[in-house]
């Protein structure tokens, strides 16, 4: 073979090779420009026959109209506030479980193991339909709080596992030098361990923000006149016009792109971790 | 010394554990009881009304058919990626985190970005009817061209959900070694030889959760359905919305639930039986 030819196959394969990758983005880009065209288009951009792809006609005003529109930002403040709670139970409930997970061997520990990993066989948000009943007699029901509390169903075994990994990455011997020099072990693990694990940490807080945020169905099932963005997004759907539909499809996109984008270092690690 | 403390780990877990067990088993518990039950008393009422209700067997057709249809392409694609993804080395990360984006958008999110494609007005029709292959504005998403519906749900279910599949499948692409690749090209194993013989065994363990959540994921199937094709498209979650929220009959989206729960189950024993992971294979 010639060194020629050879070149040739390879820079072939590389141009190949980068098509593929250049299309696989534009398949994930293009739509999420579109919808943003159709958002800030407005009502006029909606009927536009036949369409361009060029930005023209749009401005922030029909977005920002879509905002004022009653119920909206309500139901972004309360997911807002179902995805706070979510964070912090996931993380102050799942944390410690994930501790015990990575540096003890106790008995049960195979057993609360395949309890956290049950979760995964179950669509877990399908629970919220009989959790109507209780919630309605403990007077959850149709609150920020009971939606948050169903969201971390979804999010504690996650969060469980991801920080036993993280953990797991903490040496040990760090943590023993600490109670040799005198720490308790109370201390020892938020002067030594916390900071270490601190990245990965916020890292799992960011998921679970994104998992609550994103839910539908609980939310929309246990909730009435204190929707969630998603749950309010869905029940005026078929009543909405089109660009109010668009425009509630960016508001929701924009937070977690934003999120993705700051977690994106760990978001392998992470799933390496989870999905073992 | 850890004899005295071995109460610790307990203490750890406790929270987690009263947690699940009240908003997890629970629940669990109450949904298949409320399933099973008619005011108190066992009985398959609630199955007999769920068994002869009209959308019945159109929504487990439409969610086996999407299910079938999305994860197989979903975990192709994420393999092409990732070792696409894998031959680069400058530009990776940037790539990658493009790749990713969809994981954070939720499936009403993925519904209303496709709507926006798809609709009459939308994108799709303008590309066509630039390419001269319609003359007017098409319907797409109505309940007279199911096809068209289901590829176009198919297509935003694509879109949002293969993300994860691909962070997965990297994930698990990363742990195999460089060495047992080289050693394969080495003997002169073709580049389809080696990801058939070398890689793919490698991933299983990766490849098996990939395709547990992701088929979880697909039989809960539901808002991108109902932003797309409103209630054109039956798919079971939705009737046990329907059932749930319009029809205020609980008993009934229990029995939905009941059913969403046995056949995910069944598709977590099935790929954790036939994906078998071979502890001692693994590098």
């Amino acid at each position: 073979m010639s060194t020629v030819s050879n070149t040739g196959f390879i820079s072939a394969r590389r141009f190949l090779l980068w098509s593929g990758i250049v299309a696989l983005c534009a398949w994930v880009l293009v739509p999420i420009y579109l919808v943003a065209l159709g958002a800030l288009g407005g009502r006029s951009g909606v009927y536009q026959w036949p369409k361009t792809v060029l930005p023209t006609g749009i401005s922030l005003e029909p977005f920002l109209l879509f905002l004022r529109t009653e119920g909206v930002f309500q139901s972004f403040l309360n997911s807002l506030g179902a995805a706070g709670i979510t964070v912090a139970l996931s993380i102050l409930l799942g944390a410690p479980a994930g501790y015990a997970l990575a540096r003890y061997n106790f008995r049960g520990k195979d057993s609360f193991r395949l309890l956290v990993l049950l979760t995964r066989a179950f669509p877990l948000a399908i629970l919220a339909l009989p959790l109507t009943v209780s919630f309605i007699r403990l007077g959850l029901y149709d609150t920020v709080v009971g939606v948050g509390l169903i969201h971390t169903v979804l999010a504690l075994p996650f969060a469980a596992l991801v920080t036993q990994g993280i953990f797991l990455g903490v040496p040990r011997e760090l943590e023993e030098a600490a109670w040799v020099f005198g720490c308790t072990r109370i201390q020892a693990f938020f002067k030594i361990v916390a900071p270490l694990a601190l990245p990965g940490l916020v890292a799992t807080a960011v998921f679970a923000f994104v998992i609550s945020w994103n839910e539908v169905f609980a939310a929309s099932v246990l909730t009435v006149r204190n929707r969630t963005l998603t749950a309010y997004l869905l029940t005026v759907l078929s009543e909405s016009p089109m660009h109010y539909r668009f425009a509630g499809g960016l508001l929701l996109i924009l937070p977690s792109v934003v999120f993705i984008f700051a977690v994106r270092r760990y978001l392998f690690a992470i799933w390496g971790i989870s999905s073992k | 010394m850890t004899q005295n403390r071995s109460w610790i780990p307990y203490l750890l877990i406790l929270p987690t554990v009263v947690f699940l067990g009240l908003l997890f088993i629970v629940p669990l518990v109450q949904t298949v009881w409320l399933a099973v039950s008619d005011n108190g008393v066992p009985s398959l009422a609630n199955m007999q009304t769920m068994v002869s209700d009209i959308n019945f067997g159109r929504s487990i057709l439409n969610t086996f058919l999407l299910t079938l249809a999305v994860v197989p392409i979903q975990i192709a694609m994420a393999l092409a990626m990732g070792t696409m993804v894998s031959k680069v080395n400058g530009g990776r990360e940037t790539i990658l985190w493009i790749w990713t984006i969809p994981l954070g958008i939720s499936d009403l999110a993925a519904g209303m970005v496709w709507l926006s494609i798809l609709q009459n007005t939308g994108y799709l029709n303008t590309l066509l009817f630039s390419m001269g292959l319609i003359e007017r504005q098409t319907a797409w998403l109505t309940y007279q061209t199911p096809v068209a519906l289901f590829i176009g749900i198919a297509i935003a279910e694509i879109w949002r959900g293969t993300a994860i599949v691909m962070i997965i499948i990297v994930a698990g692409l990363n742990q195999v070694p460089k060495e047992f690749k080289e050693a394969a090209e080495i003997f002169g194993a073709s580049p389809w030889t080696r990801f058939t013989r070398i890689t793919l065994p490698l991933i299983r363990p990766a490849l098996q959760s990939a395709l547990i959540l992701r088929t979880v994921l697909a039989f809960e199937v539901f808002a991108v359905v109902y932003a797309l094709g409103g209630r054109n498209f039956p798919v079971l979650v939705g009737e046990a919305y329907n059932w749930q929220n319009q029809n205020q009959n609980y008993g009934v989206a229990a029995a939905y639930a009941v059913l969403i729960m046995v056949i995910s189950l069944a598709a977590t024993l099935f790929y954790l039986k036939v994906v078998k992971v071979d502890p001692e294979r693994l590098p």
